[in-house]
């Protein structure tokens, strides 16, 4: 594969299959390839506590399409050693004409978490502590008959059954906010909104401030404040440098929209696995998408709009 | 041009010489001062090992401890040069010669103030990242970009003025006005512009409904000139009882009346704040709630509560003639208005600020051990850092260590 087709966009359908295989087998080869170098690497960065490469990379948005193809290949092989899988590390690019959008439908949503663990094994997330990306709200009916306040709604729910009686559900992770506060504030530059509307991270230059935390209207983002355990048996491989990639301590993270599957045109995990359906996903440009077809014929709004974030994670009333 | 650099090297060693020597008084403060950095490093140490969560900082209160002692300090740093105004413009001779040491407690108030920020970041070894030409700033959207660009220039212009006056004073020569007025008075405006956006920080966050508000910034400025001056006052009249200097009781007195307004307007920009959040009371006033009436477990309505007493206790002895003109009591004054300003300007913002959280979930958060240790270390070492340059100061001007031809 040329480096140059590691940044460009897959084309859905019968393109992102072939993509990925050819990736994947890559992966392979060079798993065999390069293991004399990667057990050197590794051994020089468990001596010295960390990996002088990773140290002095750039940017991502400022890396050549050549040491981008560095990078990934470092990091294939850094993961595929560290959890003996072979691991598959894409940079695939947005696709022109593609504004990803998002819809939740309220009154379907039963508040059961399965996209909560759904995301979490699909995106690699912290087991120990845990992090999760989507956070479920459960609030009394009658108390969203005065508007949703989010200071009404209780993550903490556990009950045996679920819907419980009288609860209304409306979970909640990254909005993906046309006019994110999180990308303005960030003072590196490490996260930012890609073309496609999906707001990214780019976990090795996040120097873990928190001031993105701050500026964060929804309580999106997520900081590593230990290392992150992920057990080996459990890795997802198909990975994406700007989402669900192994995170270290100390850096910050959110949902990606799953990344590393819209882009190759297939659906968020969270998506895949709503048993009711409460979960629409699609190009905001395109009119015949299911979430424009959501946007014409629902009662559809979005949190917080007085703060002029512009999200494109929409909720409605189905 | 090779006489200024050998000279210089002279007074780099005179200014060794001069720190390594002292009374056992000395002695003492600098071994206290050194175990407290001796344990702040340990506490560092452990929390570089563990990440942060060796703090009581989590997702809902992501800025705690570190963040509120970068506020109080950035404060400092930016007070102790506005005496540079009354002393310069009006020309008011008693204060002029002390204005220097507000200048070194400028410089060592930002090297707490950028360590603070150093212990508070997850991955301090890339903390590059957000300097120019090396790293990708995020300049002109990132206020904290700003807070850097602010911060260094006003750092620099600073450390500047003081090496450029006591390497002056050490040869003997008189200082070049021409060089120092002009760099004085840009530092006047970058004080308050160093405060300004640091205020702006919280300010631009407009998902927290209790900073955003616009008089966050002359409160941030106004409380500043309280603390800033008043540390001044009481390093002044340390420095005047070890017979180390020269400072007229005039100097403080001033320093005094400057402080009784300083801390008035505080106390009315507090009370703008309070009847804006309680007379019409919004969803948005919950932070105001429990800043001040607490709830939920919530300590911030203590730590209020202490801030305004002290604050207003100071400003009682500022205020009233026959307490002012007592120098113990005035002393007592600042000791209350530092410690109200720290509280007001630390806990006080960060917490209400932070809870609820953007979700609207309520996290009771209070420093960790770690993080209060680690805290200590850095007071400890801007500390030791301000006695240093003092030592050298006051020797220079004593007349202890000078040039005397080679």
């Amino acid at each position: 594969m040329k480096s140059r087709d590691r940044r460009a966009a897959s084309r859905a359908g019968e393109a992102a299959g072939s993509t990925t295989r050819r990736g994947f087998l890559k992966g392979v080869a060079t798993v065999g390839a390069g293991a004399a170098a990667a057990a050197t690497a590794s051994a020089a960065s468990d001596v010295l506590g960390f990996d002088i490469e990773t140290f002095l990379q750039k940017n991502f948005r400022e890396l050549s399409d050549e040491q981008l193809e560095d990078v990934l290949q470092r990091m294939e092989r850094k993961y595929s050693a560290q959890y003996g899988k072979d691991v598959r590390v894409a940079a695939t690019g947005p696709m022109d004409g593609v504004l990803f959008g998002y819809g939740l439908d309220i009154s379907r949503c039963i508040g059961c978490r399965r996209c909560v663990y759904a995301c979490v094994e699909e995106n690699n997330q912290s087991r120990d502590p845990e992090i999760h990306w989507i956070r479920v709200l459960e609030f009394e009916r009658e108390a969203i008959v005065r508007g949703i306040e989010l200071e009404d709604g209780n993550p903490y729910y556990d009950h045996e059954k679920v819907p419980a009686d009288d609860k209304v559900y409306m979970p909640m992770a990254c909005m993906h906010c046309e006019d994110s506060p999180c990308a303005k504030v960030c003072p590196t530059g490490a996260t930012w909104q890609e073309p496609d509307g999906i707001v990214v991270i780019d976990y090795d230059w996040c120097i873990g401030c928190r001031y993105c935390m701050t500026a964060c209207p929804y309580g999106a983002r997520h900081f590593n404040w230990a290392e992150p355990t992920l057990p080996a048996d459990e890795v997802n491989p198909d990975m994406h440098i700007l989402g669900n990639r192994p995170r270290k301590k100390g850096v910050v993270e959110k949902c990606s929209f799953c990344i590393q599957r819209v882009r190759d045109g297939r659906y968020p995990a969270c998506l895949e696995a709503c048993p009711v359906g409460a979960r629409k996903f699609g190009n905001l440009l395109d009119p015949e998408s299911e979430i424009r077809q959501v946007m014409r014929t629902k009662r559809t709004f979005v949190l917080k709009a007085e703060l002029g974030t512009n999200p494109k994670f929409f909720y409605f009333y189905g | 041009m090779l006489e200024t650099v050998t000279l210089f090297w002279r007074f780099a060693v005179g200014s060794l010489r001069t720190v390594t020597r002292g009374s056992v008084g000395y002695y003492v403060w600098i071994a206290f001062l050194g175990i407290a950095i001796l344990a702040g490093l340990w506490a560092y140490a452990v929390q570089l090992q563990q990440g942060l969560i060796a703090t009581n900082m989590r997702d809902q209160v992501s800025w705690g401890f570190y963040i509120g002692n970068f506020a109080f300090l950035v404060g400092v740093a930016a007070a102790a040069v506005v005496l540079v105004v009354p002393a310069y413009i009006y020309n008011w001779g008693p204060i002029r010669e002390v204005v220097l040491f507000g200048e070194l407690l400028s410089v060592a108030a930002i090297v707490m103030c950028v360590l603070f920020v150093m212990v508070d970041i997850g991955r301090p070894e890339i903390f590059w990242h957000m300097l120019p030409i090396v790293g990708t700033p995020n300049f002109p959207h990132s206020l904290l970009s700003w807070d850097i660009l602010a911060l260094s220039s006003y750092f620099l212009i600073n450390l500047f003025i003081v090496t450029y006056l006591i390497f002056m004073a050490f040869t003997g020569r008189r200082y070049n006005p021409g060089l120092v007025m002009p760099i004085i008075f840009l530092s006047i405006p970058l004080a308050i512009a160093i405060h300004t956006v640091t205020a702006f920080l919280f300010t631009a966050a407009a998902s927290r409904a209790y900073w955003h508000t616009a008089i966050l910034a002359p409160r941030f400025i106004s409380s500043a000139f309280c603390s800033g001056p008043a540390l001044l006052f009481l390093i002044f009249r340390v420095l005047r009882g070890s017979r180390r200097m020269e400072i007229s009781d005039a100097a403080l007195y001033k320093i005094g009346e400057l402080l009784a307004y300083a801390m008035a307007v505080n106390l009315f920009f507090l009370g703008t704040e309070v009847f804006t959040e309680f007379y019409s009371p919004t969803a948005h006033s919950v932070h105001a709630q429990l800043q001040w009436f607490g709830g939920h477990g919530t300590t911030i309505a203590v730590y209020s509560w202490i801030a305004l007493a002290l604050n207003v206790s100071a400003l009682i002895i500022f205020m009233v003639p026959v307490l002012r003109h007592r120098l113990g009591l005035l002393s007592a004054g600042c000791c209350l208005a530092i410690g109200g300003v720290f509280v007001e300007k630390g806990m006080g913002l960060l917490l209400p600020g932070m809870t609820p959280d953007a979700m609207g979930e309520i996290y009771v958060y209070g420093p960790s051990m770690i993080e209060i240790t680690v805290g200590a270390g850095i007071w400890a070492g801007g500390a030791l850092l301000f006695t240093l340059m003092v030592k050298v100061a006051t020797a220079v001007y004593a007349g202890e260590m000078r040039y005397r031809g080679a």
